[in-house]
C-alpha cells in the first residue's frame, strides 16, 4: 500500500509528454494509421451485415425487432474500442519498452516511471477514441447511427479505452517476450470478441453462459455502445457504467503497480 | 578521495544494490569533484553500470545514499535528472523520428520551450558534426553518428554532470577520437563527467582519475599515470619462446614475474638497465620491453580469468 501511495504522489501532468510523443509518431504515419479504422467497419458491414445478415431475418433485442445489420453495427464499434486500446498497450508498448528502449530514454529526463506508464495508458485510450470516432462516421454514412445519442460513444470510449489499455499494460507487465501475447489473446481477447453481445444478443445464451458473459468487460461496453448508437437508453445502464468505471480505475492502479515493478529492478 | 580540491559534484556513500541473493554493488563510496572527469573501470559484472544507474535515478539503491550537487537521488529524482545528462550503454534513439525530431521531442521531456530546444539542437548538431543529417532517419546513421547524436541529446538540458556508460564501445578509432575531443571540450567548459569504459587507453586519455571496480566493490582509485607507476612500475617486459634459464635469470632480479599461457610478464622494480642487461645475457631472447599501462594495472587487480 505504501508503494501505491508513492505511485499516486509521483503521477503528474508530465505524462502528457509521453502521450504527445506517441501522438507525434501516429501523425507521422497517419496515412497508414487512418486506413484500418476506416476499412474495418466497411468489411464487417459487408461480411456480417449484408452476408450473414441476409440469412437472419431479424434480431429481437430489448423487446424490439431490428435488422441484423442495425444490431451488429454498435458491436463492431465496441470491438474496435477494445482492440485498438488493448493492442496499443500490449504489442506496441512492448516494442517501445523492449526493442526500442524508448522508456529508458524518457526515464533519463525529469519524467518518472509513473509518468511513462500513465502516458502510455492514456495514449492507448486515445487510440480507442480515434478508432471509434472514425467508425461512427462511417456507420453514420450508412445510416446506422442515431444522432445525437450516438455522441455518447465518445465519452464511453474514453472510459472503456482506459479500461482495455490498462488491461493491456497489466498483461505487458508480466510478458517476457512478444510471442507470449498470443496466450491472453486466444484465452481472453478472442472469447470476449465473440461472446460479449457483439454479434448476437447474450440473452440467447444458456443461463450459465449468460452469467459468464455479463462478467466480461466487453459485454458492458457493447451494451452501452448499442444503447447510444441505437438511441435506446433502455435497461439498467447505470450498472454497466459503474462496472466499467470501477474496472477502469482498478486496472489502471494495477497497471501502474505492475509496470513500475517491471520497469524498475 | 582526492577530487581536485573542488566542491564535489557527485557524492556516493555506501551504495549497495541487491537482487535477491545477488549483491551487484556492495558498499561503494566515492566523490567526483566539479569539473573532474572520472572513469569507472572493471570487468563485466563489476557493478559499474549498476552504480551509474543508481546515480542517474534509474534504479533505487538498496541501501546507502547518493547526491548530485547536493540533490539526493532518492528524494528528488526529477531535480537530479534535470542536472544530469545521460548517455546509456545501448543507443535508445527514437527510430520513429528523424535526427532533429529526436532532439525536439527529448527537449519537451525537460519542459523546455520549443524555440530554446530548437536553437540548442542546431548548436549541438553542429558540435557533434551532424548538421547535414538533421532530417535523416535514425536507421540511416552509422554507429559513430548514433553515438554522437546520443551525446548531443544528453547535452540538450545543459547538464552540469554528464554520465556516460561506455560511450565509445564498438566505435572505430576515428569515431572514438571524435567523441573524446568533445568530452575534453566539455570539461574545459566546466562540465563534470563520469564515464565507464573497458578501454584503458580511453581512461588514460580522458580521465583525471580512475576508479577500478570488481565484484561490486571499489578496488582502487587514483590518477591514471600515478596508479600505473605505483601499482606496476614504469616498465613491462613481455617474453615468448623462452627457456627455463631465462625464467631463472628473471627470478634473480627484483620485480614481479607472471607466466600467462605461453607468455612471460616481468615487472622490474628497477627499469633503467633492464634492456642492456637482456642484451648482454640473452641477446636472442624474443621479447618486448614497453612502458607499463593502465591495462597492466587493471589485469593485476582484477586477474586474467574470463568473466563471462
Amino acid at each position: 500500500m505504501n508503494g501505491m501511495r508513492e505511485i499516486w504522489r509521483n503521477l503528474s501532468l508530465r505524462s502528457f509528454r509521453v502521450w504527445q510523443r506517441d501522438l507525434d509518431v501516429y501523425l507521422t504515419n497517419w496515412k497508414t494509421e487512418f486506413l484500418p479504422p476506416l476499412s474495418e467497419p466497411i468489411l464487417y458491414v459487408f461480411a456480417f451485415g449484408f452476408g450473414l445478415g441476409s440469412l437472419i431475418h431479424s434480431v429481437r433485442y430489448e423487446g424490439r425487432e431490428l435488422t441484423y445489420l442495425r444490431f451488429m453495427a454498435p458491436g463492431i464499434v465496441a470491438v474496435a474500442i477494445m482492440f485498438w486500446s488493448y493492442f496499443e498497450t500490449t504489442y506496441s508498448s512492448f516494442v517501445r519498452m523492449y526493442y526500442q528502449r524508448t522508456f529508458d530514454a524518457i526515464l533519463a529526463t525529469p519524467l518518472l516511471v509513473e509518468d511513462v506508464i500513465l502516458g502510455e495508458l492514456l495514449w492507448g485510450a486515445t487510440k480507442a477514441v480515434i478508432a471509434s470516432t472514425i467508425m461512427l462516421g462511417v456507420l453514420s454514412l450508412l445510416g446506422l447511427v442515431s444522432w445525437p445519442a450516438g455522441l455518447w460513444v465518445i465519452p464511453l470510449s474514453v472510459v472503456a479505452g482506459v479500461m482495455f489499455s490498462a488491461l493491456g499494460l497489466v498483461i505487458t507487465s508480466v510478458t517476457k517476450n512478444i510471442s507470449s501475447f498470443n496466450l491472453p489473446m486466444f484465452l481472453m481477447v478472442m472469447p470476449m470478441f465473440m461472446f460479449s453481445g457483439t454479434f448476437f444478443p447474450v440473452s440467447i445464451l444458456p443461463r450459465w453462459a449468460f452469467a459468464i458473459a455479463w462478467c466480461l468487460p466487453l459485454t458492458h461496453v457493447s451494451y452501452l455502445v448499442r444503447a447510444a448508437v441505437l438511441g435506446w437508453p433502455r435497461g439498467p445502464l447505470i450498472w454497466s457504467v459503474l462496472y466499467i468505471l470501477a474496472l477502469a480505475a482498478a486496472l489502471s492502479a494495477l497497471a501502474l503497480k505492475l509496470m513500475k515493478r517491471r520497469l524498475i529492478q | 578521495m582526492a577530487s581536485r580540491g573542488l566542491k564535489p559534484a557527485i557524492v556516493a556513500r555506501e551504495l549497495t544494490k541487491r537482487y535477491g541473493d545477488l549483491e551487484a554493488v556492495r558498499g561503494v563510496s566515492f566523490e567526483v569533484g566539479t569539473g573532474e572527469i572520472v572513469g569507472f573501470l572493471g570487468p563485466n559484472g563489476a557493478g559499474k553500470t549498476t552504480t551509474v544507474r543508481m546515480l542517474s535515478c534509474f534504479l533505487p539503491p538498496t541501501t546507502g545514499t547518493a547526491s548530485i550537487h547536493d540533490v539526493d537521488v532518492r528524494e528528488r529524482p526529477r531535480d537530479v535528472k534535470r542536472l544530469i545528462g545521460v548517455c546509456p550503454q545501448e543507443d535508445n534513439l527514437d527510430p520513429d523520428f528523424h535526427v532533429m525530431k529526436n532532439l525536439l521531442v527529448y527537449g519537451r521531456y525537460f519542459g523546455l520551450p520549443h524555440r530554446v530546444v530548437r536553437d540548442r539542437a542546431l548548436e549541438l548538431l553542429a558540435f557533434v558534426a551532424l548538421s547535414d543529417k538533421a532530417h535523416a532517419p535514425i536507421a540511416s546513421l552509422s554507429g559513430g553518428m548514433k553515438r554522437r547524436l546520443v551525446l548531443a541529446r544528453a547535452l540538450l538540458n545543459e547538464p552540469r554532470v554528464l554520465i556516460l556508460d561506455e560511450p565509445t564501445t564498438g566505435l572505430d578509432p576515428q569515431a572514438r577520437h571524435a567523441i573524446w575531443t568533445r568530452i575534453r571540450n566539455l570539461r574545459s567548459h566546466g562540465t563534470t563527467v563520469l564515464l565507464t569504459t573497458h578501454y584503458m587507453e580511453e581512461a588514460t586519455q580522458l580521465c583525471d582519475r580512475v576508479v577500478v571496480m570488481d565484484g561490486g566493490r571499489i578496488l582502487l582509485e587514483g590518477a591514471p599515470l600515478e596508479l600505473v607507476e605505483h601499482e606496476v612500475g614504469r616498465t613491462v617486459v613481455e617474453a615468448w619462446n623462452y627457456a627455463e634459464d631465462f625464467v631463472s635469470f628473471l627470478r634473480t632480479l627484483p620485480g614481479r614475474l607472471e607466466e600467462v599461457g605461453d607468455r612471460l610478464y616481468f615487472y622490474p622494480e628497477e627499469s633503467d638497465h633492464v634492456e642492456r642487461l637482456f642484451d648482454q645475457r640473452f641477446p636472442r631472447q624474443e621479447r618486448l620491453i614497453r612502458r607499463a599501462t593502465l591495462e597492466d594495472v587493471f589485469l593485476k587487480l582484477t586477474g586474467r580469468a574470463l568473466r563471462e
